[in-house]
């Protein structure tokens, strides 16, 4: 991990390359997070890249309901050779959750990306087959979401057995 | 107790009952025996059933199970075939790879809603008659993963047997194709409300009203309609 410091001066050299790329950093327990703006995600990770960042160890989503925008896109990278971590976080609203996909920096990203709109709904332009990867392609709804219904059969018990779907007497 | 060796003719002259027995079939089939010496052999070796019986008796002696595992329930199927449980004791252990050639399916694991149509169709594509087995809280009511992406065997196809447990030992699978042996002989035993006399102790809320039936889409014993 960057120390704080070290992270400060990342989110330096990333405002000389575009001044509104980086909106924050957080540095907690040890973590070192770059909050970014969404559709310059490309710019932050390719200079991330040729810093030595060029291992996206994971990608994912977060639904952070109630705070807006709701959702986050994280992205988790590695430096292979000084063994060191940064996360940059990408926040998105619910009604236009659009963020460029970085399947063109990163070819593993592609199914991670196809998780991430599967589960919350984010919609990653340029990726090259966004479809549904874990849930049936006529699924409807994000499931992840924390607005979504838990869903599931209710808990059978002796008292509401007569309402189970198992009864024939 | 004491064992005594015996000839079969005794030593003396005398015919013992077995081998009189001998004699009478090789008679027999000599076609030496006639009328009410024929009638009383016939009365004496013949045990008559019905075609329907005698076909339900080899039917559940000879189950060939689909080779068809879901998550961690399988584990414990497959131990059934192994040397401890020997499920080819009652002629269960031709665990067959194809559809076509089976007759029982152990739904053993977690039914996603991906995977149910793909279960449903290798349900159709066995011929019948046919049998199923769902093993497992995951399989009969999701279980632990009681949300979004579970389905209840039920809701998609008949199952003849709900093994319990989470995952039942083999033993339990083992006791579960036992009584789907009864029930496919004809002598399904009762539940366990008939067995201990316990009619009348279900626990209904006084004075609320049943919810209304959640019954849609769900198969009856035997029913394999809108296949």
């Amino acid at each position: 991990m960057p120390d704080a410091t070290g992270l400060e001066l990342t989110a330096q050299e990333l405002r000389d390359v575009d001044a509104d790329c980086v909106f924050d950093t957080t540095f907690q327990r040890g973590r070192a997070t770059l909050i970014i703006n969404p559709p310059k995600v490309m710019t932050v990770l390719k200079h991330l890249h040729g810093k030595g960042y060029d291992f996206l160890a994971s990608l994912h989503g977060v639904d952070y309901y109630p705070e807006e925008p709701r959702l986050g896109v994280l992205y988790e990278l590695l430096d292979m050779k000084q063994v060191d971590r940064i996360s940059v976080k990408a926040r998105v609203h619910t009604e236009a959750a659009h963020i460029p996909s970085v399947t063109e920096l990163f070819p593993g990203a592609d199914f991670q990306e196809r998780e991430a709109f599967d589960m919350f709904g984010v919609v990653f332009d340029g990726h090259p087959d966004l479809r549904r990867i874990l849930m049936p392609e006529d699924y409807e709804g994000y499931p992840q979401r924390r607005d979504f219904p838990v869903g599931g059969e209710p808990v059978l018990f002796t008292f509401n057995e007569q309402q189970n779907y198992g009864k024939w007497v | 107790m004491e064992i005594k060796r015996q000839r079969l003719d005794s030593g003396d002259g005398t015919i013992t009952d077995f081998r009189l027995r001998q004699m009478q079939a090789r008679n027999m089939l000599r076609g030496e025996i006639t009328d009410e010496d024929l009638e009383r052999y016939v009365e004496e070796r013949v045990l008559t059933t019905t075609v329907d019986k005698a076909v339900a008796w080899a039917q559940g002696n000879s189950l060939y199970p689909l080779t068809f595992g879901l998550a961690c329930c399988a584990i414990e199927m497959m131990s059934i075939v192994g040397a401890r449980m020997d499920i080819a004791r009652f002629g269960f252990e031709a665990m067959r790879a194809s559809p076509r050639q089976a007759d029982l399916i152990i739904l053993s694991g977690r039914v996603s809603i991906k995977m149910a149509p793909i279960i449903r169709r290798l349900y159709d594509q066995m011929l019948e008659p046919k049998w199923a087995i769902s093993m497992g809280a995951c399989c009969s009511s999701t279980g632990v993963f009681n949300n979004y992406a579970l389905v209840p065997s039920d809701k998609f196809m008949p199952i003849d047997v709900h093994v319990p447990g989470c995952p039942p030992r083999p033993e339990a699978l083992m006791h579960g194709i036992l009584r789907l042996r009864d029930k496919i002989q004809g002598n399904s035993r009762e539940g366990w409300r008939q067995r201990y006399e316990a009619i009348g102790t279900e626990e209904l809320v006084e004075g609320e009203a049943p919810l209304a039936s959640a019954n849609i889409n769900v198969f009856k014993p035997g029913d394999t309609a809108g296949a």
